[in-house]
């Protein structure tokens, strides 16, 4: 009933513009470099009440889960990116699990 | 290395993005820099030569806005095109892109081909935007300037006296038939640059490209001191340029080019012929044919410089010339004076 944590088709499409050995660095930038900071700063931009902060943080990790095709992540993250400053840190934990989830599926298919 | 594709500059602050963008660019064929930021991208936009840029909306520092607004305003940036890539929510903001002049809109993630097409028209219209200033540029000096501002372009022409080149490439067809279309386009670009910069740096006006070859003319629209001088001066230093480029192409285990070059100096009519919306800047007269047939009879000759006996009279001996003589040249009633003119 939900949709796949990576869109097989996106992910593919990827792989064929870019090159299988890129997307493999790309998926290392993402899931050891970048996504990391973004989560950081969304709790950080929340703590101090940052909502243009917020808004940005969460529109990054959005455009960079589309890319990889990690649909439910980069859903989640657009809601976050439209819907202002959250009243508590539990849309954050529902992203970081989404996040967590797309991590791993998107090593797994770089190693494979 | 040749230089192929065009320069392009990515700025984007997502580093995800920015590599995957510079990924698919370089994949097409062109030479990608990268900058960060807004900032970072207007000063190497001022400080560096690019035909292309692609601009995210959201940065820090200096957003994609801010840039459009900086390179409205900057005469030399003015022209650039920008195609935006951004993931940005809502119509509202590709209108507003669009308005501060970006030529294009790509959301993200880019879809390869759509990025492949919009490149390709853009830099289509910067080819053309830049060949209409050039143009405007060359004809468009001093007197002539002038002349165009206060009458516009007048079809006819007037009567001057000048020097007329014609060059090709000997044995085209058998080049273009041992490589690919992409590397003729190539060479071709490579050839006119030569071509090019060796007439114009002499004072001449290339008027007409025609597949392998071109015509030049020495002493209009403008007047030239030394018309026949300068024309046999450039016609020299093309055939050093094409000898340093075979050296590449030697390398490269490429066929070496040969060119040929025929001059011929005299009056003739020269001004615009055409419609008035479509008009060709050119030269009439007896010189013009000759010129042509003189590059014509380099083969035969196995020269690759000719001249006619105006333009060696027109040299005052400043060159050791090679007669050879009366020649019958095709559509000529008598024969004419012919010299080479040793490169």
């Amino acid at each position: 009933m939900t949709a796949a944590t990576i869109d097989p088709a996106i992910f593919a499409e990827l792989k064929d513009t870019a090159g299988v050995d890129f997307v493999s660095e790309l998926v290392a930038t993402f899931a050891d470099e970048e996504a990391p900071q973004m989560l950081a700063e969304l709790r950080d931009a929340l703590a101090v009440g940052s909502a243009e902060r917020f808004r940005r943080a969460a529109h990054s990790l959005k455009s960079n889960a589309m890319t990889f095709g990690a649909l439910p992540l980069g859903e989640l993250a657009r809601s976050l990116e439209l819907g202002g400053l959250p009243a508590d840190d539990a849309p954050l934990m529902a992203l970081e699990a989404a996040y967590a989830d797309a991590a791993a599926a998107l090593r797994e298919l770089v190693r494979g | 290395m040749a230089d192929s594709g065009a320069r392009l500059l990515v700025a984007d602050d997502n580093k995800v993005n920015r590599l995957l963008l510079g990924r698919s660019l370089e994949v097409l064929g062109h030479r990608v820099a990268m900058a960060e930021n807004g900032r970072v991208a207007l000063e190497m936009l001022r400080r560096e030569s690019f035909d292309l840029l692609l601009l995210d909306m959201e940065m820090p520092e200096m957003s994609g806005f801010q840039v459009l607004e900086q390179m409205v305003a900057d005469r030399q940036l003015r022209d650039l095109p920008v195609i935006v890539t951004s993931s940005l929510e809502g119509v509202a903001h590709v209108a507003r892109c669009i308005e501060l002049g970006a030529d294009d809109y790509l959301p993200k993630p880019v879809n390869p081909v759509l990025l492949r097409a919009r490149i390709n028209s853009s830099l289509e219209k910067k080819r053309l935007r830049d060949q209409q200033k050039e143009l405007v540029r060359r004809f468009a000096t001093s007197e002539v300037a002038d002349d165009l501002q206060r009458s516009g372009f007048a079809l006819g022409g007037k009567r001057i006296h000048g020097t007329v080149m014609f060059c090709d490439i000997r044995g085209f067809t058998s080049i273009t038939e041992q490589q690919t279309p992409e590397e003729t386009i190539e060479l071709l670009n490579t050839f006119y640059t030569l071509m090019f910069d060796a007439i114009t740096g002499a004072g001449g006006v290339v008027n007409q490209m025609v597949g392998d070859g071109l015509m030049s003319i020495f002493g209009a629209p403008l007047p030239l001191a030394d018309a026949c001088g300068s024309a046999v001066r450039a016609a020299r230093e093309m055939i050093e340029l094409i000898e340093m480029l075979n050296v590449e192409r030697q390398v490269g285990g490429r066929m070496p080019l040969q060119i040929g070059i025929g001059i011929a100096t005299g009056d003739m009519i020269a001004g615009y012929t055409g419609t008035h919306s479509r008009a060709t800047y050119t030269c009439i007269g007896d010189a013009v044919n000759l010129a042509a047939r003189l590059e014509a009879h380099t083969k035969q000759a196995g020269r690759a410089i000719l001249i006619d006996g105006d333009t060696a009279a027109g040299l005052n001996g400043a060159l050791t010339l090679e007669p050879l003589g009366g020649v019958q040249l095709k559509g000529k009633a008598a024969a004419v004076e012919v010299f080479a003119v040793s490169a």
